[in-house]
């Protein structure tokens, strides 16, 4: 078997490189996309956790993970859905362009 | 010197090939090429989680992300004419935002890597009992009611996103042979990607040059 | 015939235990995936030969008669010709994505076949969750579909592509809510013990979900459904000839085609598997004194019977128009299978009825509460009033 560390270093990594992706670039959309990488990051601790637990039967890190899951997907149909109002109103995507409050 | 046997090679290159197609994901010129990185990280994700023994959340990894949100991200890829367009490069301002995220990396890493109390095995050797019927019955007992308000916010969210996307003045916008067929389509479709599939036969054909 | 029925397992397990032990695990998944390639690749190649010559006599002409007796090698023929075509790649294209889509859509493909029960004990892997998994590598094919159309760099294949993808999510919700009446009424989503719950016999009749009124209405529902997920005519919009000259197959030509071709025949199969398996109980046979004859031979009698109906149905039926498709799906397929969910559990309480007559009662009140949502649906979603067609670019 893996030893529990292994799990949480690569969850930290991946946590790492989708902070790098939101905090560098300067797109939108993939900005969205470093969000879903540190809320996937996340995910995974709390399976390894679950896994490595004594009690692992009761399955709570397993649920946590399922409505972290379903929440997500309700987070990117909303997120996109706010992109494509934002790149009606200012023919981008660039963050830098949009940065006045009034539409 | 440690055996062979020791190294966790199956674990390692799952963990190798997500790792690498995430840092892709950020890093690409082509948004298209990102996102389908991000499908393979996803994917990487979810061998990880059958390795870890959670199947039922394996699969539900790659129906949720691979078969829905995916396809949002490179449909409003495609929506918002970012396909063609490559990115300008790293800026200067931006190695702030690199220095950040080392710095966070390290102070994640560096606990996890000294601390012995997480160099442990699995407290029961065997799998877990996570069969799909013991998880219905734990989600509709014991979580019944974050069940329900999951399902709200899935509602209130499809909504939501329906009412964001749609195209507010339809006369101001585009040429659209039949507003009244194009509005109907959108209401229907529930997602995104009702919307996207009008625009996109409608533009479509100037998109390329 | 215990034996005759086994024999598939019996050889299997014979010729595992021929192979050195340190061995006996490759020898053991070779062995169960070998034949399932071989096995599915020949029903491809004897599909597209029946369904040249079913629609050739459906358009009143002969259909393919040149290679071999009465044609029949004409599978051959294709299979070579595609193998030693040019691979022409457009100039402009992404040439790895353009590459990696026809492997992206097959490789799936094939990975459903791997939870489907194709006789007793004949399942590659009994995964616990095995209708989830099916779903879910099902979905992937929508990503294929995409790479495809976006890669080539060409009007049509995207417009194709993103018709496509539209299809699939639409037709994905009916698809699995229908599936979700069968999970409920067995309580598992293991395929085997799905079919091990239709197994049984009433009066010398089997009892399969499809004998029931929410298994009836599920059947039907899920094959609509399962025939727009598999690009089938007549939900082939992507690909429509007449309209974007091959959808987003237009730059794909020799091996690379042939993979498409051939995925998406997985497709069709694997969903009909499917279909037999939730409904059709599977591997069991139709009348109790013929239980004993071999389990894998009812299976691929029914999957014959449910190609045979899928070809009929594109010889026949004329193809949507776009925004047809995606009215059916949306206000007419979901809502029914969501009051087929209702019949279901209708039928699962009304299962302590005593009195005489109660299966007649249960029948009637099923049967007319899904009859009467079709029916008021229908009307409801039935007009006279179609806009004028705006030819928008054509004048």
């Amino acid at each position: 078997m893996t030893p529990l560390h292994y799990y949480l270093i690569f969850a930290a990594l991946l946590f790492s490189v989708g902070l790098a992706g939101a905090l560098m670039r300067r797109n939108a959309i993939l900005v969205l996309i470093g969000i879903e990488l540190m809320l996937n990051a996340a995910n995974l601790n709390f399976i390894a956790f679950w896994r490595y637990s004594p009690t692992a039967n009761e399955l709570v890190g397993l649920m946590f993970v399922l409505f972290s899951i379903g929440i997500a997907a309700a987070e990117a149909a909303v997120g996109l859905a706010i992109i494509i109002s934002i790149y009606r109103h200012h023919r981008s995507t660039q963050l830098q362009h949009v940065d006045r409050l009034k539409g | 010197m440690r055996m062979l046997s020791d190294i966790p090679i199956a674990f390692l290159m799952i963990a190798a090939v997500t790792l690498v197609s995430a840092v892709c994901a950020m890093s690409l010129r082509n948004l298209v090429h990102c996102g389908l990185c991000l499908v393979l990280t996803f994917v990487g994700l979810a061998a990880t989680y059958l390795h870890l023994s959670a199947e039922f959340v394996g699969f539900a990894q790659v129906l949720v992300y691979v078969g829905a949100v995916a396809i949002l991200i490179v449909f409003t890829i495609l929506l918002t004419r970012n396909a063609e367009v490559t990115l300008s490069p790293v800026s200067q301002s931006s190695l702030v935002g690199l220095g950040i995220a080392i710095a966070v990396c390290g102070s994640l890493v560096l606990p996890l890597v000294t601390s012995p109390s997480l160099r442990r095995l699995p407290a029961q050797s065997l799998a877990p009992d996570a069969q799909v019927q013991r998880i219905g019955e734990k989600l509709m007992a014991q979580y019944v009611i974050p069940l329900e308000a999951l399902a709200l916010v899935l509602t209130a969210a499809m909504i939501g996103a329906v009412v964001i996307a749609m195209r507010d003045d339809p006369e101001r916008n585009d040429p659209s042979p039949s507003p009244q067929n194009q509005k109907d389509t959108g209401s229907v479709s529930n997602s995104p990607a009702g919307t996207a599939l009008n625009s996109s036969s409608s533009t479509s054909s100037s998109q390329r040059p | 015939m215990e034996t005759l029925d086994q024999i598939f397992v019996l050889a299997k397990h014979w010729l595992v235990a021929r192979v050195p032990e340190p061995l006996a695990w490759l020898a053991t998944i070779l062995l169960s995936i070998g034949p399932l390639i071989t096995v599915f690749a020949s029903c491809f190649a004897i599909t597209t030969i029946v369904e040249r010559k079913a629609l050739g006599r459906i358009q009143n002409r002969f259909g393919p008669n040149r290679v071999g007796p009465f044609g029949l090698l004409q599978p051959l023929a294709d299979g070579l010709k595609m193998l030693i075509k040019e691979d022409l790649v457009p100039a402009q294209a992404d040439k790895v994505v353009h590459l990696l889509a026809p492997f992206a859509l097959v490789v799936p493909a094939w990975l459903t076949f791997s939870v489907l029960p194709f006789g007793r004990n004949m399942t590659v892997i009994d995964l616990d969750a095995g209708l989830l998994f099916f779903f879910a590598v099902g979905a992937s094919s929508e990503l294929a579909v995409f790479m495809a159309g976006w890669s080539s760099r060409n009007k049509y294949a995207l417009m194709g592509a993103m018709r496509g993808i539209a299809q699939m999510i639409s037709y994905e919700v009916p698809l699995v809510l229908s599936t979700v009446a069968v999970v409920m009424s067995v309580g598992s989503l293991s395929l085997p013990s799905i079919v091990e719950a239709q197994s049984a016999y009433v009066f010398g009749m089997p009892t399969w979900h499809v004998f029931t009124p929410w298994g009836l209405s599920g059947f039907i529902l899920f094959l609509i459904a399962g025939a727009a997920e598999a690009n089938r005519a007549p939900f082939d919009l992507p690909e429509a000839e007449s309209e974007i000259i091959a959808g987003y197959l237009t730059e794909y030509s020799g091996f690379k085609y042939a993979l498409f071709f051939m995925g998406e025949y997985l497709g069709l199969f694997a969903i009909t598997g499917m279909g037999i398996t939730l409904f059709l109980g599977g591997w069991t046979a139709p009348v109790s004194f013929l239980a004993t004859t071999p389990s894998w031979f009812w299976f691929f009698a029914k999957f014959g019977a449910i190609i045979a109906l899928f070809i009929w149905v594109r010889g026949t039926v004329p193809r949507l128009r776009m925004d047809q498709l995606m009215k059916f799906a949306w206000k007419f397929l979901v809502p029914l299978t969501l009051v087929n969910l209702v019949v279901a559990a209708f039928w699962h309480f009304s299962g302590t009825w005593q009195f005489p007559g109660a299966i007649f009662a249960r029948w009637l009140l099923g049967a007319g509460f899904i009859g009467g949502a079709y029916v008021t649906l229908g009307r409801a979603l039935h007009t006279n009033q179609f806009p004028p067609r705006v030819y928008a670019y054509a004048e």
